[in-house]
C-alpha cells in the first residue's frame, strides 16, 4: 500500500497559530462514577510526530482519545487540539482531526465507495472532489477492485484499511488511531503500519494507541507510557530502550509449563529479575549472567523441565516497560492479543542482535 | 458557517438514514402496510363508511411509518460505533438526533402521501389540502421525536422497539382512530388529551370533513408542544450518554 496523495497538506486552510502544539494536555482527568480512568495526565504532541500511546487494557488510553476528540467530557483539567480550545472549540478542530475507533465502524449496508462518499459529504467537501478523493483513497488503500462491494462483506483486514481511509477523506492534519491493529492477522497488521507509516511522512501528525510494544516502537517517535490512568513516561523508544542497556536479558525457554514454579525460580535470583513470558518461556533481567545460569540450570533438574534454547538478548521497548511500569509485557497484551498480530510474539522471540519484525518505519 | 455545517449534516444523516434503513421492506411493511391492514379490518368488522377511517388510517401511517426504523437508526448505531462516526463531523450532537429525526420524518412523509393520494383519488374525497399539509407534517415531526426519545432512553434495539409499542397501540385505541373519544369513558377521554395522536386525529378529521376552522390551531398548538416535550429531553439523554 502506498499513501501517494492521500494526504495532501492541508496548509492553505491552516487557521491555527504557528509552532502550536498538535496537541496540548494539562492535568487532563476522567471520572466514571467512582472510576478513575484518566488521573490528572499533562503531554504535548508535536506536529508531524506519531505519538504513541502504550498501556494495557483499562490504562486509559481510549478514554483520552475520546476526551480529545470530544466524544466525552474530561472531569478535569484541559487540552487543546490543533490551536482549538476543547471546551470551546471542539467542533471547529473537528474539521481537521480523523479518528479510527478501535472497532471499524463504518455501514455494513453501504459500498466502500458510498461510505467514502457519505463521509466526504458529511464534512462538506466540495462535490467535485468527492469522487476523485473516494476513489484516490481506495486506490491508496489497495481496495479500489472492491470498491462497489459492500462494507459488511469486507475481511476484518479490509474493513481496517476503509475506516482508515473514511477517516483521511477530509484530509485531517491530526489522526487518532485507536489500538489500530487490534484483531488482525500478521499480513494485514504489516501492511496496515507500512500504511501508518507512509502517513507520517506525509506529514500528518498521528495519535497512536496501542497494546503492541513492537508496533509502538516501530512507528512512535515519542511513547507515553500509561499505567492506571497516570503517565509514568514519556520519551522516544530509543531514550526508553537505554534505560534497561545496561542490564542483561536472558531468555529461556523450556520444554514444558513453568507457569506454577516461576516463584521458586524468583527466589533464587538474588539480583534478577523472571518474567514469564508464555507457559514455557521466561526472560531474566539484570544479574551476573553465570550465576544466572546456574541457578536456571539447577532448577530445570530440581522441577523435571528440559530446557529446550538459551538466548541472549539485546534490550527492546517491552524490558524498558517492565523496568518503567513493573508489569511483565503480557499485562499490556493481556485480553485483546488474540495471538493473530504478528508484533507482539515475533518480538518476544529471537530478538538476538536487533528487531526481527519487519513494518512500517 | 456553522449553521451551514448543521444544515448539511442534517440532509446528508437523514438521506443516508432513508437509504441504509427505511426504504426497506420492513419499514415499508410497519410503515404502511400495517396501517392499511388494520383499517381495513377494522373496516371489514364493522362495514360502514370507508371515507370516516381515512384520518384514523392517516394517522396511524403518521405513527408507524415514522417510528418504524427510529430504534434501528439510533440504537443500532450507538451499539456499533456509526453513531459516534456521526458525531465526530462537524456537526452537534443536536444536529445527529435532528438528521435522526428527519430521516424519520421524510419516510413518514412519502408512506403517509402514497396512502393519501391513493384514500383521496380512490373514495373522491376533498380535503382541505393546506390544513391537511400542516398538520400531517407536524405530526409527522412530533411522532418522529417521539421514536427518537423512547430510543435513546434505552440500550437496546428490542427494548426501544417494545417501548414504543406501548404508545403506538395505546394512542391507536384511546386517540380516536377507530372510535371516537367521545365514545370512550371519562377516564380515558382525559387520558386521550394527554395524548398527541388526539390532536393529529383531530385535525386530519377536520381537514377533511370540515375544512380549515379556529379549532385546528388547538390542535397545532397541542402538537408544538409534543415536539418540544419530546425533542428537548432526547437531545438532553443523548448528550447525557456521551458525557
Amino acid at each position: 500500500m502506498s499513501v501517494q496523495a492521500s494526504v495532501q497538506s492541508a496548509a492553505d486552510d491552516r487557521l491555527m497559530p504557528e509552532k502550536e502544539p498538535a496537541i496540548l494536555a494539562e492535568e487532563l482527568t476522567k471520572r466514571y462514577g467512582r472510576l478513575l480512568a484518566v488521573d490528572r495526565i499533562s503531554f504535548q504532541v508535536n506536529e508531524g510526530e506519531i505519538f504513541g500511546f502504550l498501556g494495557p487494557n483499562g490504562s486509559g488510553k481510549t478514554s483520552t482519545i475520546r476526551m480529545l476528540v470530544g466524544l466525552t467530557q474530561p472531569s478535569q483539567g484541559r487540552a487543546s487540539v490543533l490551536g482549538y480550545d476543547l471546551s470551546s472549540g471542539i467542533s471547529q478542530a473537528r474539521r481537521h482531526i480523523g479518528m479510527v475507533p478501535d472497532q471499524s465502524n463504518l455501514y455494513d449496508e453501504l459500498s466502500a465507495t458510498d461510505n467514502l462518499l457519505f463521509m466526504a459529504r458529511l464534512y462538506g467537501l466540495p462535490r467535485q472532489e468527492q469522487k476523485s478523493r473516494a476513489d484516490r483513497l481506495l486506490k491508496d488503500f489497495g481496495l479500489y477492485e472492491r470498491k462497489d462491494d459492500l462494507f459488511g462483506n469486507f475481511s476484518r483486514g479490509m474493513k481496517r484499511a476503509l475506516t482508515i481511509a473514511a477517516a483521511l477523506i477530509h484530509k485531517p492534519r491530526l489522526l487518532f488511531l485507536d489500538e489500530p491493529t487490534t484483531g488482525l492477522d500478521a499480513a494485514a497488521a504489516r501492511s496496515l503500519r507500512s500504511l501508518i507509516s507512509g502517513l507520517r511522512k506525509k506529514g500528518l501528525t498521528i495519535f497512536l494507541t496501542t497494546h503492541y510494544l513492537a508496533e509502538a516502537d516501530l512507528l512512535c517517535d515519542r511513547i507515553a507510557i500509561l499505567v492506571r490512568g497516570r503517565i509514568v513516561r514519556i520519551d522516544t523508544p530509543e531514550a526508553l530502550k537505554r534505560l534497561v542497556q545496561e542490564q542483561s536479558v536472558i531468555e529461556f525457554s523450556f520444554r514444558g509449563d513453568l507457569s506454577s514454579s516461576i516463584r521458586v525460580l524468583q527466589g533464587r535470583l538474588a539480583r534478577s529479575r523472571a518474567a514469564l513470558l508464555d507457559r514455557n518461556r521466561i526472560r531474566i533481567y539484570g544479574g551476573d549472567p553465570p550465576d544466572i545460569f546456574d541457578s536456571v540450570f539447577q532448577f530445570s533438574r530440581d522441577i523435571g523441565i528440559g530446557i529446550e534454547s538459551v538466548s541472549t538478548l539485546l534490550p527492546s521497548l517491552e524490558d524498558a516497560f517492565l523496568k518503567i511500569t513493573g508489569q511483565p509485557p503480557q499485562a499490556v497484551m493481556a485480553e485483546k492479543d488474540h495471538g493473530r498480530n504478528g508484533v507482539g510474539r515475533s518480538s518476544s522471540g529471537g530478538r538476538s542482535g536487533g528487531r526481527s519484525n519487519g513494518g512500517g518505519r | 458557517m456553522m449553521w451551514r455545517d448543521e444544515m448539511r449534516g442534517i440532509y446528508e444523516i437523514a438521506l443516508k438514514d432513508m437509504r441504509t434503513y427505511y426504504l426497506k421492506p420492513p419499514a415499508i411493511s410497519w410503515g404502511m402496510v400495517f396501517p392499511l391492514a388494520w383499517t381495513l379490518a377494522f373496516y371489514l368488522r364493522n362495514p360502514g363508511d370507508f371515507a370516516e377511517l381515512v384520518p384514523g388510517l392517516l394517522a396511524m401511517t403518521i405513527v408507524f411509518s415514522t417510528t418504524a426504523a427510529e430504534a434501528v437508526v439510533i440504537n443500532f448505531e450507538l451499539r456499533l460505533g456509526t453513531l459516534e462516526r456521526l458525531l465526530l463531523a462537524p456537526i452537534s450532537m443536536t444536529g445527529v438526533l435532528l438528521g435522526k429525526v428527519m430521516g424519520g420524518f421524510l419516510f413518514g412523509l412519502i408512506m403517509t402521501a402514497i396512502v393519501a393520494a391513493g384514500a383521496i383519488l380512490a373514495l373522491g374525497l376533498r380535503p382541505d389540502i393546506l390544513s391537511l399539509t400542516i398538520i400531517s407534517l407536524l405530526s409527522l415531526l412530533v411522532f418522529s421525536s417521539m421514536g427518537a426519545l423512547f430510543s435513546v432512553s434505552v440500550r437496546e434495539v428490542f427494548e426501544a422497539q417494545t417501548l414504543l409499542n406501548l404508545p403506538r397501540f395505546l394512542m391507536v385505541f384511546l386517540c380516536g382512530v377507530v372510535y371516537p373519544v367521545s365514545a370512550l369513558p371519562d377516564g380515558l377521554q382525559l387520558l386521550s388529551r394527554l395524548l398527541p395522536l388526539t390532536y393529529t386525529v383531530q385535525g386530519l378529521k377536520a381537514s377533511f370533513f370540515q375544512g380549515a376552522e379556529p379549532s385546528m390551531m388547538r390542535d397545532l398548538a397541542a402538537l408544538s408542544l409534543f415536539l418540544i416535550l419530546f425533542l428537548l429531553p432526547a437531545v438532553s439523554l443523548l448528550q447525557r450518554r456521551f458525557r
